[in-house]
């Protein structure tokens, strides 16, 4: 039987991010992935990530998973694909199918990073063929190039549901609802915004009656729920669809770990069943270790440092560093871990409800409602100022564990400061040169450059586009509010596209001055 | 004893419902109402289920539904779908054919 | 109705594999090489995979990454082939299954 000193089950974030931690430190280590290509979910995130640069914020997720296969690649990490892990003994004894046979290793320490699996609903006519997983629509998207429909009605606006709408809307497709049961969106305010803001209408505590369509989905009604999540009559909705997309949350694929012996709980606050696990990921069986979505649901940026945790622990464990080495590594990791559990997302803050920034500053409620920020809402925010000239506008109105806007800016104008979940600020006596950097740089597509008086009647107003087709300058269409309906006429006079965008277009809007502060989005005629 | 195996508990009679003709096992096409009733027939765990119904037993060993059927029997049972033990795991983890599983790889002949 | 995106804002103009025929239910229909089964038959158009056992009751495309084994068919005979995961090759037969089989249950 074959040996090696660490087995990694799973080549997505947190199992290449623990193979390179690992193979640094001289193991032998070797992972094991049941897909064809490996780097998990991270080659199906096309957006930019949040955190700060440690995390590797502003960074597109499959650009990341690019990054991550060339270090494995470079420290000689051995990943095998198409290599389904069909059992995993207490003694780490680990059965796999490659191709048309069965192989059996054993690990002198063994990784999990399984990741998760989609949870589902049920309604009538759920097993129509048109209803699909959020995952799926991703994978046929953004890994084949193939439209998952062509009229869809979204399920779930957590922040797979609220991305996934983006994506779509970004291949071509039309969203025409995003339905929650739930009464407030579950994802980041900012993702839901620039969603909305395209004009995708929210449907929060709503959910799907039924699938319409006899041999698929041709339609779908939903009707509003009561407290209980009871339909109330007469509230039935239709639309004309092809696809319904369900993003209904994760569930831990810890199956594995049960196999082996591994103590579990059910814990609702991670997501479903887990191992019994400390912070590094150990198990109650000694060197078996977990890191990522299957010990706890979170994201990618915090399964790539749980993995990284996982295996510097392994590598300890089996004696390629000493525990004061450990103990040095450990405790930077748990400083960037601690970096992205903060704010209102925090998993510290799951079921509460959070009416107030830590500024003090009233939450949108039309945001959780509605997935934008209404008009008179949005000038509370320190982000939003006013001032002569072309400055930035921050609409980023919930405290989450991000900060590239600051380090973006040459000219310093924009400050979130020491704490990263703290809203950015404009500074005051600095002169913004319109270079679009913080535009460009904000995974939420938060920032819009504003003139608020040309001198001619009109203002001009920045957004981030990443859409196709790009507008050439002189398209004339609709300026659209943060709700996505139109607020005014409006003409496009400068587009700009640079490599230092990393495809964020920036396309400069002129509307008449009244809407500088309304007109938030872009539809040519 | 804890109120799973307390099997003396009264969970009151099967009440038929609107949406017990929902599909809940796709690849075994269990229905929600089949599910309801195993657990007054007596099965009240999952792996009592997965046996009487084959619910998770197909194609797909239950990727899809073990969650569902977890929440429905938890439901039928008045207790919190936490305290149900999930259903035993166990060699293969995903569907195999019967000719690559009883195919063990020589040593020589190894993936490098 | 033309499924295929042909350039993606983000990801450009993506890599696919040459054009290769196949068929489904015996008529001939275009595909890339290499990309998993249901993404050509998704971009033909195509949504009914198979229809179930006991209830007869069509199924297509549902978690496409392998786990959720609704989208299976018969391919080259083999039925219950995951044609999310399973690349398309040259010449593929591909047939929509009944029950298990690539006849419709009049026949069985």
């Amino acid at each position: 039987m074959k040996r090696y000193d660490l087995i990694i089950v799973g080549a997505g974030p947190s199992g290449l991010s623990a193979a390179i931690e690992a193979a640094k430190r001289g193991l032998k280590v070797v992972v094991f992935d049941e897909n064809e290509k490996p780097g998990g979910q991270l080659f199906k995130q096309i957006h930019k990530f949040f955190g700060s640069k440690e995390h590797k914020a502003k960074i597109r997720g499959f650009v990341i998973g690019e990054q991550l296969l060339e270090e494995a690649d470079s420290l000689g990490v051995e990943v095998v694909l198409n290599a389904t892990v069909i059992g995993l003994y207490q003694d780490k004894e680990i059965v796999v199918k490659i191709g048309e046979a069965i192989n059996h290793y054993k690990g002198d320490t063994v990784i999990i990073a399984t990741g998760a699996a989609e949870n589902m609903v049920t309604f009538e006519g759920w097993t129509l063929p048109g209803v699909i997983g959020a995952g799926a629509a991703q994978t046929m998207m953004n890994l084949h190039g193939v439209k998952p429909g062509q009229k869809i009605l979204m399920l779930g606006s957590g922040n797979v549901g609220l991305v996934v709408s983006f994506q779509l809307l970004q291949c071509g497709c039309e969203v025409v609802a995003l339905v929650d049961a739930a009464p407030k969106v579950g994802g980041y305010g900012v993702h839901a915004a620039k969603v909305a803001r395209t004009g995708v209408p929210f449907y929060l505590s709503h959910t799907i009656v039924k699938a319409e369509g006899e041999d698929c989905v041709k339609g779908v009604t939903i009707a509003e729920v009561d407290e209980h999540f009871k339909f109330i009559p007469g509230t039935e909705k239709h639309f004309d669809v092809d696809t319904i997309c369900l993003a209904v949350g994760l569930s831990p694929m810890s199956q594995l770990l049960k196999m082996a012996g591994c103590e579990m709980e059910d814990n609702p606050k991670r997501g479903g069943q887990v191992p019994i696990c400390d912070e590094y990921g150990r198990t109650s069986i000694p060197g078996i270790y977990v890191a990522g979505d299957v010990s706890g649901i979170e994201e990618a940026s915090s399964a790539m440092i749980e993995g990284r945790m996982a295996g510097i622990a392994a590598s300890e464990y089996i004696g390629y560093i000493d525990k004061d080495e450990m103990d040095a590594e450990l405790v930077k990791l748990d400083a960037a871990l601690d970096g992205l559990r903060q704010g209102m997302f925090a998993p510290a803050n799951r079921g509460k409800t959070i009416t107030e920034t830590e500024e003090g500053i009233p939450i949108s409620t039309n945001l959780l409602k509605k997935g934008f920020v209404a008009d008179d809402e949005i000038e509370r925010y320190p982000g939003v100022t006013h001032k002569k000239g072309i400055h930035p506008v921050i609409e980023c109105t919930q405290n989450i564990p991000c900060n590239p806007c600051q380090d973006a800016c040459p000219k310093k104008c924009i400050s979130i400061g020491a704490n990263i979940t703290s809203l950015p600020t404009v500074v005051e006596n600095e002169t913004c040169i319109n270079c679009g950097m913080c535009v460009a740089s904000c995974s939420g597509q938060a920032i819009f450059l504003v003139d608020e008086d040309c001198g001619d009647g009109t203002a001009t107003v920045t957004l981030p586009y990443e859409f196709l087709p790009l507008p050439e300058v002189g398209t004339k269409g609709d300026g659209l509010g943060r709700d996505g309906k139109r607020v005014c006429d409006a003409e496009v006079v400068n587009v700009k596209s640079m490599k230092a965008f990393d495809k964020t277009n920036l396309l400069t809007i002129r509307v008449p001055k009244e809407y500088a502060m309304k007109a938030r989005f872009f539809k040519a005629y | 004893m804890n109120s799973v195996n307390d099997r003396s508990r009264d969970i009151g009679e099967f009440i038929p419902a609107d949406d017990d003709d929902m599909i809940i096992c796709r690849c075994e096409e269990i229905t929600k109402g089949e599910i309801r009733r195993a657990v007054h027939d007596g099965m009240w765990t999952l792996t009592e289920i997965r046996r009487y119904l084959r619910t998770g037993m197909g194609l797909c060993q239950g990727q899809t539904c073990s969650k569902l059927v977890k929440g429905i029997v938890a439901r039928e049972l008045g207790i919190s779908p936490a305290e149900l033990e999930p259903a035993t795991s166990r060699v293969p983890m995903r569907p195999i054919e019967m000719h690559v599983f009883a195919n063990e790889a020589k040593e020589d002949d190894d993936h490098e | 109705m033309d499924m295929r995106i042909e350039e993606h804002p983000i990801l450009g103009v993506q890599e696919k594999g040459k054009l290769v025929k196949f068929t489904y239910d015996g008529k001939e229909y275009e595909g890339c090489e290499g990309e998993p089964i249901a993404a050509a038959l998704k971009a033909c158009g195509i949504m009914i995979h198979r229809y179930t056992k006991k209830e007869h009751r069509p199924r297509g495309i549902f978690c496409a990454i392998g786990r959720c084994t609704d989208c299976v068919m018969v391919v080259d005979g083999v039925p219950n082939v995951r044609t999310c995961v399973t690349p398309l090759k040259e010449g593929m037969e591909i047939k929509t299954q009944y029950g298990v089989s690539d006849k419709p249950f009049s026949e069985q």
